[in-house]
């Protein structure tokens, strides 16, 4: 819950330093510091503004535009469940429905013991497998009531830690540029940046 | 039915398990393209696609060689945005394309790089989309690894930078300047056109062009084979083939590379080898021909041909390749509500007709579904509408009833298209099935006290 770590810091740099001009590294490093974490704390958002030269109210403003990124901490499972039209029309609110009576929570929720956060989101992409949901956003599809109630006890009890990362970690494999071949011709010729409030950028 | 016998272009690799690997990719004509554009002048390879005639397929269905050709010529640094945020209800096909075959896209983007002379390009994707961004990291690696990607590109003295980029969940980001607000670490606000225009005033307001995943990753094909070879596929207005997601009451539901112009909605949903025809043998309700923003089409509509020349007129369009199919048994009100809550959950709040219209709207469903409506609803619904979209919305015409198509696309009173296109489930939804939403109103209108005795079981009071 705090600043990010020494090793994060250095991701950062090698993250900020990818793109023509810092600011583009924000989402980036909110989802860094949300991997770290879990959620996205206060600390860790000025820790960020101070890597980029932006205001504390530059990092929030793009930070709570964006729905993923949790300014509370949440569940170490966050169950999404797809109530769009595809799934909607093959029972999507249904599950939604079995997902939080068996949980015991209402969509928007945690449950008490920290372990599962659920909510109804809209569509995810996956509209011929519906209905489907994402935990941590690991797809699973064409989801039977039978199905989420074994999926929930295997999270429950740790049998798919494989398959699903803590919340907070999207991709688990990073970009990597040999030395010599990143050919950094991105910010040639680009004027400075005049627009953020916080420094010259 | 027509089922022709159209190679498969982008879908090609789907087949293999291990369709997402260098390895396989450059055993199946993987980089081919590649060096075909590089043998070429960036002029030529732009005149291959323009040959080809490949239109945009995240939504606005613009040619994507034209697109490039407005960059203002001799301003630089330009950038190059791929759009993989796809998030269009309905909507299935960048993802697959990502996650099963990301070499295709990454070639792609070298391709109209070097087209375009961008400095460096960026791959947006969905910020929900874990499996496609690892997928797609790990091409870039093996890409760089391999010398594809980065400087001095297979000895050919060209350089770029790509590199992945993702969102944190917002649909608004779809829409091509706020995607550039977004990639600079911005809210995901639109920006007015004019004056910005991606391809004038884009990504730190410069030259840029924003291009769908899918339509990217048609130009290895197109490198390999000429431009001719994808125009002669299709129509002569809408050439090569296209993905379409087929999801909702049909029997096999899927996503399905068909050839254009040529194939019918009636064929994509019907044919045994695709959609295989409604659930049950239920009859057809009425089908979504291109996403969530586009209007409803009918029974009567299902022998128009998958092209936008003919979808338009006709009063939809294609849009992003959603086809949802709704049987007998669907509740129209409860649909349009579905997706009525959709715009209004994902209205950014830049402009007022659509910060406040959207919620209102749902507000007035979401009361007509409890049991609260009011007569005048269904008119005050459509009144909000005409303050987002002012004038007749764009709507399928009634064929025996007499009443006229009203052609896409919808006018706004808003900074972008996502506010109008609340109208589309709604107008839709009431021109074809008043009735329905009548009839929750009239339930409504029962009086709660009634005289007699109190209904046995009934909640105490
Ligand atoms: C509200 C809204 C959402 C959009 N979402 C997407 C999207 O998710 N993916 C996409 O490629 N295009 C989307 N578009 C269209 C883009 O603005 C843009 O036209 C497209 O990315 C251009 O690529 P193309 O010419 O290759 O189709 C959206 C447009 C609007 C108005
Ligand atoms: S129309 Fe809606 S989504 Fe588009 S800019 Fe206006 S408020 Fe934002």
């Amino acid at each position: 819950m705090a600043r990010l770590t020494p090793d994060n810091v250095a991701r950062a740099q090698e993250i900020i330093g990818r793109y023509p001009r810092p600011r583009s590294a924000l989402i980036p490093l909110l989802h860094l510091a949300q991997e770290q974490d879990g959620w996205v704390s206060p600390e860790a958002m000025g820790h960020i503004g101070e890597l980029l030269g932006l205001t504390a109210a530059e990092v929030l403003g793009t930070c709570s535009f964006y729905e993923m990124f949790k300014r509370e901490p949440v569940g170490r499972y966050v169950v999404n469940v797809c109530t769009s039209i595809s799934c909607h029309l093959l029972g999507g609110d249904e599950l939604l429905h079995h997902v939080e009576e068996r949980l015991g929570v209402r969509s928007g929720g945690t449950t008490p013991d920290g372990r599962f956060t659920v909510n109804h989101v809209e569509c995810i992409a996956a509209c011929t497998e519906a209905p489907c949901l994402q935990v941590n956003y690991r797809y699973f599809h064409k989801v039977t009531p039978d199905a989420v109630d074994a999926l929930l006890d295997d999270l429950a009890a740790g049998r798919r830690d494989d398959e699903v990362p803590p919340h907070g970690t999207l991709t688990r494999v990073r970009q990597q540029v040999p030395a010599g071949r990143w050919a950094g011709r991105g910010a040639e010729g680009l004027p400075p940046d005049r627009t953020s409030l916080g420094g010259d950028g | 039915m027509a089922v022709t016998d159209a190679p498969r272009i982008v879908t090609a690799r789907f087949e293999y398990d291990d369709s997402h690997t260098l390895s396989r990719y450059l055993a199946t004509g993987g980089y081919e393209g590649l060096r075909a554009a590089l043998a070429k002048t960036p002029e030529e390879v732009t005149d291959e696609v323009k040959a080809a005639n490949l239109l945009g397929r995240g939504g606005a269905g613009f040619p994507a060689g034209v697109k490039w050709g407005f960059c203002p010529p001799g301003v630089f640094p330009r950038y190059l945005v791929i759009n993989g945020d796809e998030s269009e209800p309905g909507t299935y096909k960048d993802r697959l394309l990502m996650e099963r075959d990301p070499h295709q896209l990454i070639e792609g983007v070298l391709i109209a790089s070097y087209a375009i002379g961008v400095a460096q390009a960026f791959i947006y994707v969905r910020g929900e989309m874990a499996l496609a961004q690892e997928r797609l990291v790990a091409a870039l690696n093996e890409a760089y690894e391999a010398g594809w990607v980065g400087r001095d590109i297979d000895g050919s003295g060209f350089s770029v930078d790509v590199l992945l980029h993702w969102g944190a969940g917002a649909y608004i980001v779809g829409e091509e300047t706020a995607l550039i607000e977004s990639l600079e670490g911005r809210r995901g606000f639109p920006r007015l056109k004019p004056p910005f225009f991606p391809a004038a005033k884009g990504l730190y307001l410069q030259p840029t062009v924003v291009n769908n995943v899918e339509t990217i990753s048609n130009l290895p094909w197109i490198l390999r084979n000429g431009g001719a070879a994808f125009d002669a596929l299709g129509t002569e207005r809408a050439s090569g083939t296209r993905m379409f997601a087929v999801s909702g009451h049909v029997k096999r539901p899927g996503v399905y590379e068909v050839e254009l112009g040529v194939t019918t909605f009636r064929d994509i949903i019907y044919a045994p080898v695709y959609a295989g025809g409604i659930r049950d043998d239920n009859a057809l309700k009425a089908f979504i021909p291109g996403g969530a923003s586009a209007p409803w089409f009918f029974e009567e509509h299902l022998d128009l041909p998958l092209d936008q020349t003919a979808v338009g007129p006709a009063g939809s369009m294609l849009g992003s390749g959603a086809i949802v199919v709704m049987d007998e048994t669907t509740d129209a009100v409860r649909a349009a509500f579905s997706l009525v809550r959709f715009f209004s959950h994902e209205s950014c709040g830049k402009c007022t007709p659509c910060r406040e219209g959207t919620g209102w709207l749902e507000k007035i469903v979401r009361r007509v579904l409890a049991g609260s409506g009011r007569p005048t609803d269904i008119d005050l619904i459509l009144d909000v509408v005409d303050n987002i979209s002012p004038g007749p919305y764009p709507r399928a015409g009634t064929g025996s009833l007499g009443a006229e198509p009203v052609p896409f696309p919808p006018r706004q009173t808003t900074i972008c298209p996502l506010g109008p296109s609340v109208g589309a489930p709604l107008v839709s939804a009431i021109h074809r099935f008043r009735d329905e939403f009548e009839a929750y109103i009239e339930r409504a209108g029962t009086p709660v006290t009634i005289a007699g005795p109190a209904p046995v079981g009934g909640a105490a009071s």
